[in-house]
């Protein structure tokens, strides 16, 4: 999702630090894995992402000092990769693969449903009830199982937009 | 194959021999099938041995370019008393390709196995398993795996008490098909955006962390120790036509085709047979209009080339397109060739790392205009104008990525001009809303 | 040097240059520019823009010429059609989103954008029925502005930041064509050596907020100078519109400054713009001061240094040229002097990447040139002999208030000032001189290198550079030597009292200076001595 320059993503209270207990362990058991402290970088991210949802300017700023990087230099790398939100997103995070082999499959039809089904209206959007988020994304590499999607981090294949209301029940 | 479809019986199954079995994934089940055989092998094996016999094997890299896999390992230095690196590259985000996903989530110690054999081979301690963000199945199966495998002393500070040391590391990508290319991979592992690099350096020269590295697909080095195994000259006995293609390949079919699957097959094997018999052909009603064989970054070939083409390096080049990654997209006549072409743009636009001017503008540019013909005002240059564009985004680059967003461009002009036409004259609807 | 030289045909032009040398720069031994927008030779090289792309001979495909190395025999033409068709759709395709406001883009006129597409580039767009990309103006900093939609993301200036500056404020954000130059959310491009980033933008992107819309580039005159701000000694480029200096830029001089100078030295013009400026000689008559013509004060200005007795003090401003500092020191020749220049001190900044580049602690230019004609830096020194001294002679000084308040207790007071300044208005005399921007001179900075400065604008009524008055009065007490006339015979004849400068001129000393210690003598004929 792009965003121009000079727009603030998100709002954000006092950033409360992310690499803490647990998720502080996790980054630490990553160091001795790479040469480098800067490799740890897109791993991080993800730890970031799994305990906020998003990646905050703040997250990124804790990173940034935590891998003796600078924070633009880490929103450049975030912003590089479409998988890290740099905004929040609704509680299900539904990517639908609309790349050439799941359009010859009818992939249009998935996405319409599940706009309707989850009340998004539109992509990128998110449901009234802050449940669902539902965005286009490119080639999900399952295009035997036609048509793949993401809710989150569970890889659901052969969907149809008669799957969908069954797929979306399981998520509150 | 053997998921979701059982084996085609005209199918050579090696590497896809226990998909859809799911106690193959686990480290015993996997040993139970004759797993780390190889590897026990290739352990007792120099590097020379093992390079020399994977260069009389035939063996050519799987990903795309096709290069022989013993002499890219033969390229790594010696004694240069620097860390080596092999990169197994499972970013497989090439449209039309689903292979290496399978192999992971069905056989993940095959690739265990074949990154522990390179490892030795190339002389590295550490090999990078690099997984895009996306495949968050075959992630979790290659965390179980690799666990397993190090909890079995297979892998690890003595690997298979060979006193070697391996360690495999997994690393999750984040949402980028140019990641897929390898010097773009070494920059996102090293925590950087991912831009591909110039070459020179090579990776064999100065790759991950500026180090000697050498990064393979998924499927070449699960194919690795099956060639241990059995040996070169079974290898490169698996040929059906040109003997620059050995050994078996997977091809991944989807689009219009109604069992859509990988089906794995000896090098040289007949395109139509693949997509007729082991992929059930078309649809009731329809026919065949094209293929784009390599994953989507390859020249469409039109009935008459799809259906003769022998399914190796050569027999694809020789009928105007390329073998790529082996994934055809198969579309029937139902298909809109010039939506397709657009959807593909669309997608190379949507990942063009914005480094090289032709690509960042003229991915976004052809796209536009394939935008505009599909609302249905397009204007008779357009065509010419995109054939100029696609022309200077072929060869120009640091990378790929745009040649590959103008080959399908090309090609679907030159070989589907009418349907073009049809939407320049307004004989056909417009497929997209107008402004 | 013994690098190995190969030998290389760019468009028809047969050069030898070192092993290693791109091929962008072997063609500018040939006399070719490539035409190339993310090279610079301060900067590691990206290759991305791809505007650089030439047909080398036996190979495949177009090269990029900042990052391709030459190899001997090779054949380079950079001029060929397929490297020119190249080159014409990179411009196209920078153009699609790069708007047409040159009209009120201060870039216009020195544009690498603007001229290559007029060099090479398309008439015409194709592009003509769709948006362009559009994204507001950004504030990066005290003295940058970003204007994103001209950005050809080059990134020059984020390589600045990250490689030159040591300080990653910068990044490129997003990608493809939806790609733009992002700065960190909490900080400002406010590092010392920042304001490079414009200089380096090949298009109108990043600006200047003191620049802005000041004037168009080709109403400027340009004057090749020195940077009167440290003892760096970087070499600049004095921009003048309508004789009124709008703009100090970095000159290239790889051994000094590279391409950069620090935001101080870039900001520090506008005391050149003054316009309290004395205009004619002032001499004493009775309680006031009459403005006169020189030919009138030069004698008096002799008369005063030859007729008068007890100590000289000679306070000098920092700023002043090694020819002023030179013919002053030689005016009083012969009589006890104590000459000083004053240093305003303030903290040093370096340049991290540029080895040897900082902005100085000592914030003058011409600290070694002084030392070298017999000047002291001990101001406080020179200050207290001013009491009592029978003659003090202020050379452009900027004195403060209490500096000025002593002058009262000196004999004979004699400024050669440029600044109108009623505090000295008890001298006997008072003549007008030009500041550097005015003059010819040169500075030696503080490796000992003599670099010159060049006339910008023009000294207002009748001031005179120091140097001028000072030997006109000098040969007045001399008969029959003459005094200099030029810059360049003021500067030759430097020598003739300061041995390290003997052999020195203009000519040889070029645009770019040259070191004291590595100019061996010149033999009769012309050739370098052997060492």
């Amino acid at each position: 999702m792009s965003a121009g320059p000079g727009v603030t993503h998100g709002t954000e209270e006092a950033h409360q630090p992310v690499f803490v207990g647990a998720a502080r362990e996790k980054l630490d058991a990553l160091f001795p894995k790479f040469p480098t402290k800067q490799a740890c970088l897109l791993p991080a991210l993800w730890i970031a992402q799994q305990e906020r949802g998003w990646i905050s300017g703040g997250s990124m700023a804790e990173i940034a000092t935590l891998l003796d990087l600078t924070p633009a230099y880490v929103r450049g790398v975030v912003t590089f990769y479409t998988m890290y939100h740099t905004h929040p997103v609704g509680r299900h995070f539904i990517q639908v693969c609309t790349t050439s082999p799941c359009h010859l499959c009818g992939s249009d039809d998935v996405v319409k449903a599940l706009l309707k089904e989850t009340g998004c209206g539109e992509l990128g959007a998110t449901s009234p009830d802050g449940r669902f988020t539902v965005i286009e994304v490119e080639c999900l590499g399952a295009c035997g199982f036609a048509t793949p999607i993401l809710v989150n981090d569970d890889f659901i294949e052969s969907t149809s937009p008669e799957r969908v209301p069954g797929i979306l029940a399981g998520y509150r | 194959m053997g998921y979701p479809h059982p084996s085609h019986p005209k199918e050579t199954v090696v590497l896809s021999k226990y998909f859809g079995d799911a106690a193959a994934r686990t480290h015993k089940g996997w040993v139970e099938r004759g797993g780390y055989e190889g590897l026990k092998k290739a352990l007792g094996m120099t590097p020379e041995a093992i390079i020399e016999e994977l260069k009389a094997s035939g063996l050519r890299g799987r990903g795309g370019a096709g290069f022989p896999t013993g002499l890219k390992w033969s390229f790594m230095p010696k004694g240069d008393g620097k860390p080596h690196y092999l990169c197994c590259n499972a970013d497989e985000s090439e449209p039309g390709t689903f292979k290496d996903r399978e192999i992971m989530r069905w056989t993940p110690h095959a690739l265990i196995e074949g990154c522990a054999v390179g490892c030795h081979a190339i002389g590295a301690e550490t090999c990078y398993i690099y997984i895009r963000g996306e495949f968050t199945d075959p992630w979790e199966v290659m965390q179980q795996a690799v666990a397993e495998a190090y909890a079995a002393g297979t892998i690890g500070a003595n690997a298979m008490g060979s006193g070697k040391r391996i360690d495999i590391v997994l690393f999750r990508g984040a949402g980028a098909y140019i990641c897929g290319e390898e010097t773009a991979l070494m920059n996102s592992l090293e925590g950087r955006r991912g831009n591909p690099r110039i070459k020179p350096p090579f990776p064999a020269a100065a790759g991950l962390f500026g180090m000697p590295t050498t990064i393979n697909n998924v499927e070449t080095l699960a194919a690795v120790p099956h060639i241990l195994n059995r040996g070169a000259a079974w290898y490169k006995a698996l040929c059906l036509s040109n003997p620059k293609s050995t050994g078996t390949k997977l091809f991944s079919v989807c689009g219009h085709v109604m069992k859509p699957g990988n089906f794995e097959v000896t090098m040289g094997y007949p395109m139509k047979d693949l997509i007729y018999e082991m992929a059930g052909g078309m649809r009731p009603g329809r026919t065949l209009k094209a293929v784009i064989p390599g994953g989507s970054s390859v020249p469409l070939m039109n009935r008459a080339e799809a259906e003769s083409a022998l399914c190796d390096y050569e027999g694809i080049v020789e009928k105007g397109s390329m073998l790529g990654s082996a994934g055809f997209i198969v579309m029937d006549d139902s298909a809109d060739i010039v939506y397709e072409v657009y959807r593909l743009a669309k997608f190379y636009a949507h990942e063009s790392c914005a480094q090289c001017t032709q690509c960042r503008e003229g991915t976004a540019w052809t796209t536009k205009i394939l935008e505009r013909i599909l609302k249905g005002q397009g204007k008779q240059e357009d065509l010419g104008l995109l054939l100029e564009l696609s022309e200077q985004m072929t060869g120009k680059t640091i990378c790929v990525l745009s040649d590959s967003c103008a080959a399908p461009i090309v090609s679907g002009i030159q070989k589907f001009r009418s349907e073009f036409d049809a939407y320049l004259s307004r004989a056909r609807a417009p497929a997209l809303a107008g402004v | 040097m013994s690098a190995e030289l190969v030998n290389v045909t760019i468009d028809g032009v047969v050069v030898s240059v070192p092993k290693g040398t791109t091929i962008i720069e072997a063609a500018k031994q040939a006399g070719v520019l490539v035409p190339h927008y993310c090279y610079h030779p301060s900067l590691p090289s990206p290759a991305v823009c791809r505007m650089c792309l030439v047909e080398v001979e036996k190979a495949p495909k177009l090269m990029p010429a900042c990052v391709t190395t030459v190899a001997e025999g090779q054949v380079v033409k950079v001029m060929s059609e397929p490297a020119l068709k190249a080159r014409e759709s990179v411009l196209e395709f920078l153009l699609i989103n790069h708007p047409l406001d040159c009209p009120i883009c201060d870039q216009a006129g020195e544009c690498e954008l603007q001229d290559y597409v007029f060099q090479e580039g398309r008439a015409g767009t194709r592009y003509s029925d769709y948006a362009k990309r559009f994204n507001p103006v950004e504030d990066f900093g005290p003295d940058v502005l970003y204007v994103p939609n001209r950005c050809i993301l080059c990134t020059r200036c984020v390589r600045f930041m990250d490689d030159v500056a040591d300080t990653p404020v910068l990044n490129v954000s997003e990608r493809g064509d939806r790609a733009y130059i992002g700065i960190d959310q909490n900080q400002r491009l406010d590092h010392e050596w920042s304001g490079n980033v414009v200089d380096l933008c090949p298009v109108g992107s990043l600006i200047s907020k003191d620049f802005l819309h000041k004037a168009r580039a080709w109403d400027l005159d340009k004057s090749a100078s020195i940077c009167p701000g440290c003892t760096q000694g970087c070499n600049i480029t004095i921009d003048t519109r309508d004789d009124v200096v709008v703009r100090l830029r970095p000159r290239a001089n790889l051994d000094v400054n590279r391409h950069f100078i620090c935001d101080t030295g870039r900001a520090d013009y506008r005391w050149m713009n003054r316009g309290d400026r004395i205009e004619a000689p002032l001499l004493r008559d009775g309680a006031r001061l009459v403005p006169t013509d020189w030919e009138t004060a030069i004698p008096r200005l002799s008369a005063a240094v030859k007729s008068g007795s007890g100590r000289v003090v000679l306070l000098a401003s920092g700023r002043a040229s090694l020819e002023s500092l030179g013919w002053m020191k030689r005016l009083v020749e012969g009589r006890d002097v104590t000459a000083a220049i004053k240093v305003p001190q303030g903290p040093e900044a370096p340049l991290p990447g540029v080895p040897n580049l900082a902005l100085r602690k000592d914030r003058v230019p011409n600290l070694d040139g002084a030392r070298l004609a017999g000047y002291s830096a001990d101001w406080k020194d020179a200050l207290s002999k001013v009491d009592g001294a029978g003659l003090v002679i202020l050379l452009d000084a900027d004195l403060d208030d209490q500096e000025a308040a002593r002058l009262v207790a000196a004999g004979t007071v004699i400024g050669l000032q440029s600044i109108d300044d009623d505090r000295l208005k008890g001298a006997s005399m008072l003549l007008p001189v030009s500041t550097m921007a005015e003059e010819n001179g040169t500075y030696v900075n503080r490796d000992q290198r003599v670099q010159r400065f060049t006339e910008a604008k023009a000294a207002p009524g009748m001031a005179r550079p120091a140097w001028w008055i000072a030997a006109q009065a000098w040969a007045e007490n001399n008969a029959g030597q003459g005094a200099p006339l030029s810059a360049a015979d003021a500067f030759a004849r430097l020598g003739e009292t300061i041995p390290a400068l003997s052999g020195f001129s203009y000519a040889d000393l070029g645009l770019i200076g040259r070191t004291i210690e590595a100019t061996a003598p010149i033999d009769a004929a012309g050739q370098g001595a052997a060492r």
